[in-house]
């Protein structure tokens, strides 16, 4: 009787003791086993990424014994001296600068397409936020039926897919005589709602006490828009930014509808159609292209991830 | 929020004219003119026709195709694309060291141009590839990838690798927003974790799973990017999307198929975004603050 009340007593505060050190340990396993897993992802989705920087790396006959089982296959000539196997590899027998100096002394056609690519991306990203800014301020100033209803139109329009919106903008390009020239891909860029969307998100949750206070103060509209607001959103406008950079920066769509002709395309679609004797240079080429869109990324990964997280949900 | 007054509605008016002008005109407008094209037999003769147009894209086969394999597609790769995204987005969760790290590398693909990374899926995917070079060790029968039933595979991989990253942050920002204490109170109360992630989290989570659901289809209707630079204009026929056949008619300049087929394809989606925002707006109410 003695010895089970004193079993009693004690057995809870071993019990909870035991239980502590059970729930650590099964804590520890389960963030070592996420860590883990976490680790094997990191890899896949890292890899392709490095591989492709490490190649740029390499001279054009380790690419070509490396890789040549897979792009030279189509050559009429002679046989080559090339691997019987692929072989993927991380790091160059010698590092060489030669394919870069190729790309940017050599050949002018790669450098050429890199600047359709400036020439397209730059204007649609400058001149979509410009323009979604004052939409967005128009939004967020005043609300009535016919806005909500305005801003559902923008909404259903920007989630529709290429599909079936570059068929009203051939139509419009082909009317207005602009089709095959920048302006086609352009243009209906310039005028694409998503950053509207997001950008009214932004702007509605600035404190309307500030703008009355602003008003009370005898502050213009454009005052409060250029003073107030446009500071406000800042972090909301660069993750817009970034978002349409990285969207157009990898166009395809528009360009092989609207402009066919291979001296105006961007470097997104010629990439793809590089000879088999310069896979070496094209690893280059498709590093240089990553270039400003890997620099965007680690110098405003927390504003991508705000703007991100602003594009969930659909309501403001 | 108080009444605007007049004055401030027409100068309000101003700041939205740029965009509404342009929205307009380049891709609400025009759908008045591709309705007329989807009804009439042709532009020039303007007979009309009722929805005979419709009923030809219907029967075509190269859109039952492309509409076939889009869907196959679509079918394949949603799914994973929601539950492998909440599953990253849960394993960062867990407080594992470096949690800041990870999220930059499974986001890094969004920001890699695909025309930047398709030597490298061809040199994997290739007959002589390093995925068949692998498996060759192992005693398999080397194939090509591209033109096999695995093709629709090997995109779909394509497809996660790239949009896993979006999606996780989506729900990041969802897991964070569940009210800890609640989380809490339950583990006190002898929830399991099982019980507490359907019971608690996965209720919270509703709204943006639905929402990562729609995102995702929407994108899948955008990996067209993948195989056109994978397999250029004439893929392997499973690879056939939507998109193949929509530059096939404007290539042909058939204004009929093409306003018939952007209708059908538009009605669709207006469906899907309907349901969105339907499903939305109910489940809004039940989880807000």
């Amino acid at each position: 009787m003695t010895g089970e009340l004193a079993r009693k007593t004690k057995a809870p505060l071993t019990l909870a003791e035991r239980r502590a050190v059970r729930a650590r340990r099964r804590r520890a396993i389960r963030i070592a086993l996420a860590a883990l897993w976490c680790g094997v992802f990191a890899v896949v989705f890292l890899m392709p990424t490095v591989l492709t920087f490490a190649n740029s790396f390499m001279t054009e006959s380790e690419i070509t014994s490396n890789y040549g089982a897979v792009f030279e296959k189509n050559d009429q000539g002679g046989k080559k001296f090339i691997a019987e196997r692929v072989n993927l590899k991380l790091i160059p027998d010698k590092v060489t600068f030669s394919q870069y100096a190729t790309t940017f002394l050599k050949s002018p056609d790669y450098l050429l397409k890199f600047w359709n690519s400036v020439i397209l991306v730059l204007p649609i990203v400058v001149f979509q936020v410009a323009i979604a800014a004052l939409a967005a301020y128009s939004f967020m100033r005043t609300r009535g039926r016919i806005k909500e209803l305005l801003l559902f139109v923008y909404i259903f329009v920007m989630l529709m897919p290429y599909q079936v919106t570059l068929v009203p903008n051939y139509l419009v390009a082909d009317s207005l005589g602009i089709l095959g020239t920048r302006w086609s891909i352009v243009l209906p860029g310039v005028f694409a709602p998503f950053s509207v969307f997001i950008l009214t998100k932004g702007m509605r949750r600035i404190p309307y006490s500030l703008i009355e206070a602003a008003k009370l103060d005898g502050a213009g509209e454009w005052h409060i828009f250029s003073k107030i607001c446009l500071p406000m959103c800042k972090g909301s406008l660069f993750s817009v930014a970034i978002l349409v950079f990285i969207d157009y920066w990898n166009m395809v769509e528009q360009v092989l509808i609207m402009m066919p002709d291979a001296d105006k395309q961007p470097l997104s679609v010629f990439l793809s159609q590089i000879n088999t004797g310069e896979i070496g240079l094209a690893f280059a080429v498709a590093t240089i292209y990553m270039v400003p869109a890997i620099l965007l990324f680690l110098y405003g990964e927390e504003y991508l991830i705000e703007g991100i997280t602003y594009s969930g949900g659909l309501k403001g | 929020m108080r009444e605007s007054t007049r004055a401030e509605k027409l100068i309000s008016m101003c700041y939205l004219l740029p965009s509404f002008v342009g929205v307009m005109v380049f891709f609400v407008a025009p759908f008045a003119q591709i309705i007329r094209y989807a009804l009439v037999d042709n532009p020039i003769a303007n007979n009309f026709v009722g929805i005979e147009n419709f009923i030809k894209v219907f029967e075509n086969s190269a859109f039952r195709r492309a509409a076939g394999n889009t869907a196959r597609f679509s079918v394949m790769a949603v799914p994973l694309a929601v539950a492998l995204s909440l599953l990253l987005a849960m394993l960062l969760e867990a407080q594992i060291p470096g949690k800041s790290k990870f999220r930059t590398f499974f986001l890094s693909p969004m920001m890699v141009p695909v025309a930047s990374i398709v030597l490298i899926w061809q040199v994997i995917f290739d007959y002589n590839g390093a995925l068949n070079g692998v498996l060759a060790s192992i005693g398999v029968t080397p194939f090509d990838w591209m033109k096999s039933d695995y093709s629709h595979v090997i995109i779909v991989v394509l497809f996660l690798w790239k949009n896993l990253g979006y999606n996780m942050i989506l729900f990041m920002a969802a897991l964070s927003n569940i009210p800890k204490a609640l989380l809490e109170a339950a583990a006190v109360d002898g929830a399991s974790a099982l019980r507490r992630f359907w019971q608690i989290k996965f209720r919270f989570l509703t709204p943006t799973l639905l929402f990562v659901t729609i995102l995702s289809l929407i994108n899948s209707f955008k990996v067209f990017r993948e195989v056109y630079l994978l397999t250029g204009d004439y893929p392997y026929e499973d690879l056939y999307l939507l998109q193949h056949f929509m530059n096939n008619t404007f290539k042909s300049l058939d204004y009929q198929k093409l306003s018939a087929a952007a209708i059908i394809m538009g009605l669709f989606m207006a469906l899907i975004i309907g349901i969105l925002f339907i499903v939305e707006g109910r489940l809004g109410k039940d989880v807000e603050q």
